[in-house]
């Protein structure tokens, strides 16, 4: 992890290349994070992965979260790591509920980072987070033909019907 | 005729669907194979079909019953996922757990690192025509079944590892049992290898198949004993401080081409350095407590019970609300039989967890899946989908 000072030292190097990217830091509980601003998140990406003396290449983890109520509401987490230094850092980029039957949208980072592929997926999904320019946006594990994004913590647990019916007459 | 009749099927390109129910797919895993003859020109790996939403169910658990439900995501290396989460709660709470605590769990993920890697070496050997050796590794595989019962009173899903520590301390006569089990099992592993470093059949179909470079398999984000395969000497053991691995001397196997063959040979070599953990391990177990003294987080000991009002309160307190975590996010990632497992834990000062994630190495590794096999044949598509060694479970969560 870089420390706190290290934390904004990058932060600061990232503005003058992109004023604007980085919105905040945080550094809690030894862990890194830069909360960026969705539009340039592919610049700050590809800024930690190429820049010289950084060398983020690997892409971790990439997961979605809901923090409902807070808005903006979805938080989109890069988990980036430095192999040569052991080092993370987690890029966030936090994504508002847009007006009623549409979706958040947020690019995709396929092209830096072609392990986001299944992930990406997956975010979208549970969460409906659409990643413009995903070679193939579709549900990897939940049917093609489901409704909803069931992680969202608006969505209910339970309450959908079953698929097997065996035994629905004798339960009344 | 016949001449035209054979150069169509040659030449015609063939979608075959393999899966979701086929004994090769090491679960249910559903493949869409586009063939040109027997030559793979393109393949679709389709999953979720035993999705059963289980990080959309530990939403709806306290902290300390989220614990069996994430065992069931891998569920072949349930203490690496139940580490996963107590260390990620563990770092969220800023709770230390004991030095006896971190060696007990250093010995049981290293004893399931070893079965882990039996089941794969079994099943693998198994779809490459060596039958016999699913019987030889689920014999040894059996015995770490029986030591994880002694101690912890289950066979598989044994909800051992616990916030704070471990549930209770390991009995008297388990160490004899696992000193047995340290003695035999390299002699077990040199078996393994007489009996397939010699098979003709074994080798052609392992060597030189499903070769993906470390750039590629790095850029897909691979991990694990696939990347260390390749030749890069990644391993989370080695890089970040978790548990006793700091204080134990082993070292990490690494492959030269990347074949199925190297991928077999880095597991069987990870078996024997995983014996000598285990081995350093117990040597080194220190005395003390299994289970942090703090009683926010920690069920007070059974004796206390009857004696201490303020015991039975916690207890009362712990069982039925459980445990608030204040806010905050977290990932904590080990390194599991197939390579880095993360926990993404965001906790909104409830007592339940707000949001879990588990980077699963297998659901991550499958992507390479399609560099391995394009171009090659079908019966190699399968070798190596049983080196790849994904398991469904966890894929699908």
């Amino acid at each position: 992890m870089p420390d706190a000072p290290g934390l904004e030292l990058i932060r600061g190097e990232i503005e003058g290349d992109h004023p604007g990217a980085v919105l905040e830091t945080s550094f809690d509980r030894d862990q890194a994070a830069l909360i960026v601003e969705p539009g340039q998140l592919l610049e700050v990406l590809s800024w930690l992965r190429d820049a010289p003396g950084h060398g983020y290449r690997f892409l971790s983890s990439l997961h979605a979260a809901d923090y409902l109520p807070a808005e903006p509401r979805f938080g989109i987490h890069y988990e980036l790591l430095n192999r040569n230094r052991a080092e993370r850092i987690r890029v966030k980029a936090m994504l508002g509920d847009p007006p009623s039957g549409e979706l958040p949208q947020i690019d995709s980072c396929v092209e830096l980072f072609p392990t986001a592929e299944f992930q990406e997926r997956e975010a979208f999904d549970f969460f409906g987070i659409v990643f413009r320019g995903h070679p193939e946006l579709t549900r990897i594990l939940l049917p093609d033909d489901y409704v909803g994004w069931p992680q969202r913590r608006d969505f209910p647990l339970g309450g959908e019907p079953v698929t097997f019916t065996y035994n629905e007459h004798a339960d009344g | 005729m016949v001449e035209t009749l054979a150069e169509d099927i040659t030449t015609e390109v063939m979608t075959v669907n393999i899966g979701p129910h086929h004994p090769a797919t090491h679960g249910v895993l559903r493949l869409i194979v586009d063939l040109e003859g027997e030559v793979v020109r393109e393949v679709k790996p389709v999953v979720g079909y035993v999705h059963t939403g289980i990080e959309k169910s530990c939403e709806n658990q306290s902290y300390w019953k989220v614990i069996p439900f994430v065992e069931r995501m891998d569920y072949v290396s349930y203490f690496f996922q139940m580490e996963a989460f107590c260390g990620a709660v563990e770092r969220l709470v800023e709770l230390e757990i004991p030095p006896r605590a971190r060696y007990l769990r250093t010995i049981f993920l290293e004893l399931n690192r070893i079965h882990s890697h039996l089941v794969w070496l079994g099943t693998t050997a198994l779809d490459l025509g060596a039958i016999s050796m699913l019987w030889y590794c689920f014999r040894e595989r059996d015995r770490i079944l029986d030591l994880f019962e002694m101690a912890t009173g289950q066979r598989m899903h044994t909800r051992y590892f616990q916030v704070g520590g471990v549930i209770e301390d390991i009995p008297l006569g388990f160490e004899a049992k696992l000193r047995e089990f340290i003695a035999e099992m390299p002699v077990r592993v040199e078996q393994y290898e007489a009996l397939l470093d010699r098979n003709e059949i074994f080798l052609s179909r392992t060597k030189g198949i499903g070769i993906v470079s470390r750039e590629r398999l790095l850029e897909l984000g691979v991990t694990g004993p696939l990347l260390r395969a390749a030749g890069e000497p990644w391993d989370l053991r080695k890089v970040f401080d978790y548990l006793a691995y700091p204080e134990m001397d082993f070292k990490i196997p690494v492959g030269t081409v990347g074949d199925g063959y190297d991928r077999y040979r880095v597991r069987l070599a990870e078996m024997v350095e995983s014996v000598r953990i285990v081995e350093q391990a117990l040597d080194g177990l220190p005395e003390g407590p299994y289970i942090a003294d703090d009683r926010k987080y920690v069920l007070p000991p059974r004796s206390e019970l009857p004696v201490s009002m303020e015991s039975l309160i916690h207890h009362f307190k712990l069982v039925t609300e459980g445990y608030r975590v204040g806010p905050g996010e977290i990932y904590y990632s080990i390194e599991s039989p197939r390579g880095e497992l993360g926990c993404f834990l965001l906790a909104d000062g409830s007592a339940k967890p707000a949001r879990v994630h588990f980077r699963d190495p297998s659901f991550v590794n499958l992507q390479a899946f399609r560099d391995m096999s394009v171009g090659g044949y079908v019966a190699d598509m399968i070798a190596s989908l049983g080196m790849l060694d994904p398991i469904l479970g966890g894929v699908d969560r």
